[in-house]
């Protein structure tokens, strides 16, 4: 069964097409994999998927529901989880107090309840010896770890994440594949905005193809990868 | 290797020691009266108050990101309905300043419903306009006094709960003991204020305040209700408020509209009062108002000149030090009295003495 599935979705900001009648659907514990030119409305679907910004028209169904209308949070409690491309962290609260938060109200527990896990995540995301530090203050690469670290807090069913590979070295990439792939075999469904394609295919079971708003193309990556289409748009980014 | 121990603290040793300080000086204001004399009371009774304003303005704009310009509304609306209530229906006045706190509320919640809809600067202005309307409609009301404003009931001055027993513990006059009355209430709304603060900035809620105001978007992200907070605090905020502004004119005991909703005496101060001291801490409104104090026993004889100089030190502060006067003292000691950083310890964290 599909845990996500999106039917002629479409938004527009004033005369600009940002999302156009975009239709798929994600089986439950899959990993798929989202590529596509700058611009091409890629955050702009998660921020869809999430509720953080109105569809204009379609709808969303996660897990079953219809959840088109639903606010952020009530989605986040049923279990979506997101990382945002341009860090968004609590800044004056710590590291750890990030987590907290995620984790205390992403999952209504008490915060008692909740502090051995969040503790837990930081060490896979490796955070921890960093929890006591103010959020505000640490490095570019620190604040993407703790976006993936903080939706992970969640204990999402479907873990959304955009672009968290950009500018790691080749071991730091190695081993946030490996974390992936870790929450993968746990279960959870993934969909992956990335533009570091190796990363994304040692992961993903599928690629969908984003262009201009449309869907250029879904399937085994592969294959994708082969279409002249596809090529034609990543000439430039990867030959 | 097995699974590393973690665990959760809020204390520092300084605030641990602070502690006992703090409840030191409780046991001496509690004992004011025996040691202080009726000006020191009542200069006592001013700093409270002020001190409550300051620590629901700060609640509002320093951990819920509503910079409200408007909470002279309460102050006022608090204040006349304590007094409508000893005037029409006869109340004893030191209940009646719990309707004080209801008729605020019941006054936020339209305010809120509207000014929710601004956001920044429009939200400051939207508050400031529903104040003043307050102000025009309760000149309005006759019973109360109209646009000139009334007095305390000589009666129910003499009623007052407990006048009668201070008067006889410490053989004074009935008005100093309503001054030692009005203190004994504001040293208890003081100590409910600030402890109810520290209590919920250290619970969940806490957690949510804080990360509502540093990013609302991440906050609903992550399945906080950004709306309910806000309202939340509005309300709680408006009760406090409210509470206290009818507890200020019960020591008054006379009122007039300009009095009651000043945006000078219950905006301007308090915002002062918190941007001096530090915004976004418990421990800013309370070094902001010692200060004030200082200013205005010394200063405020020079009228309009003590006002400008009042603005010219908030700006200073402001561009030298952001964060106010606390901000400066625990950047430089790492200091925290009212600590709610939640730290983790043992495990894999390199080891931190608490
Ligand atoms: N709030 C907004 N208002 C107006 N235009 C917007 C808004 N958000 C995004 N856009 C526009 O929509 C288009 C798609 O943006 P989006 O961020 O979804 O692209 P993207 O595929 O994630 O790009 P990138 O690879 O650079 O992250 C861009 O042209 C962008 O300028
Ligand atoms: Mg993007």
């Amino acid at each position: 069964m599909s845990i996500l599935a999106l039917q002629g979705v479409s938004k527009r900001y004033g005369a600009l097409t940002v999302t156009d009648d975009v239709s798929f659907a994600v089986p439950e514990g899959q990993a798929l994999g989202i590529i596509g030119p700058n611009g091409a409305g890629k955050s702009t679907l998660f921020n869809l998927i999430t509720g953080n910004v109105p569809v204009d028209a379609g709808s969303i169904m996660f897990d079953g529901q219809d959840v088109t209308r639903t606010p952020a949070r009530q989605r986040c409690l049923a279990g979506i989880g997101r990382s945002f491309q341009i860090p968004q962290p609590f800044s004056a609260l710590t590291v750890f107090e990030n987590l907290c938060v995620a984790a205390a109200f992403g999952r209504d527990l008490p915060e008692r309840a909740v502090a051995e896990d969040c503790a837990t995540v930081l060490e896979r995301t490796g955070l921890i010896g960093r929890a006591n530090a103010p959020a505000g203050g640490l490095s570019l690469l620190e604040r993407k770890r703790l976006e993936l670290a903080r939706a992970l807090a969640t204990h999402p069913r479907l873990l959304l994440l955009d672009e968290i590979a950009g500018g790691l070295t080749d071991g730091e990439c190695a081993s946030l594949i490996d974390t992936i792939l870790e929450i993968k075999a746990a279960g959870t469904t993934i969909v992956w905005i990335e533009h570091v394609l190796h990363a994304l295919t040692a992961v993903v079971d599928r690629l969908l193809v984003l262009d201009f708003g449309r869907i250029i193309g879904i399937g085994d990556p592969d294959e994708i990868m082969q279409s002249p289409e596809v090529r034609e748009i990543y000439l430039g980014i990867e030959a | 290797m097995s699974a590393p121990a973690y665990t959760v603290r809020t204390g520092t040793r300084a605030s641990r020691l602070f502690g006992w300080g703090l409840l030191a000086l409780l046991v001496a204001l509690v004992a004011a009266p025996l040691w202080a004399d009726r000006g020191m009371i009542q200069d006592l009774f001013f700093i409270l108050t002020m001190l409550v304003l300051a620590q629901f303005w700060n609640l509002l704009a320093g951990y819920g990101g509503l910079i409200s310009i408007g909470q002279q509304a309460f102050v006022g609306l608090g204040a006349y309905a304590m007094f409508g209530a000893v005037i029409v229906w006869g109340v004893n006045p030191v209940p009646a300043i719990l309707l004080g706190g209801v008729a605020a509320v019941l006054l936020a919640i339209p305010t809120a419903f509207f000014a929710f809809r601004l956001v920044g600067a429009y939200f400051a202005i939207g508050t400031w306009v529903i104040a003043d309307m307050a102000r025009l409609i309760v000149s309005q009301w006759q019973v109360v006094g109209g646009g000139t404003g009334t007095s305390l009931p000589r009666e129910a001055r003499a009623d007052m709960w407990g006048v009668e027993t201070i008067a006889a513990l410490f053989d004074m006059r009935a008005a100093a003991a309503r001054d030692v009355l009005a203190y004994w209430l504001a040293l208890a709304l003081a100590i409910a204020t600030v402890a109810g603060i520290y209590a919920l900035l250290r619970s969940r809620q806490g957690l949510a305040l804080a990360a509502v105001r540093d990013n609302v978007e991440a906050a609903g992200a992550v399945g906080v209700d950004a709306k309910r907070m806000r309202w939340s605090i509005f309300l709680v905020a408006a009760f406090g408020t409210g509470i206290c502004g009818a507890l200020i004119f019960l020591q008054n005991a006379r009122i007039a509209p300009d009095a009651a909703f000043s945006v000078v005496d219950w905006m301007a101060y308090v915002i002062f009062i918190v941007v001096i001291g530090g915004i976004g801490r418990i421990e800013g409104p309370i070094v902001g108002v010692l200060v004030f104090f200082v200013l205005q026993s010394t200063l405020s004889q020079f009228g309009a000149w003590y006002l400008m100089a009042l603005g010219l030190l908030a700006i200073t502060v402001m561009l030298i030090a952001p964060r106010g006067l606390w901000g400066v003292i625990s950047d430089r000691t790492g200091l925290q009295l009212f600590p709610i950083q939640r730290r983790l310890y043992g495990g894999r964290i390199a080891k931190e003495t608490p």
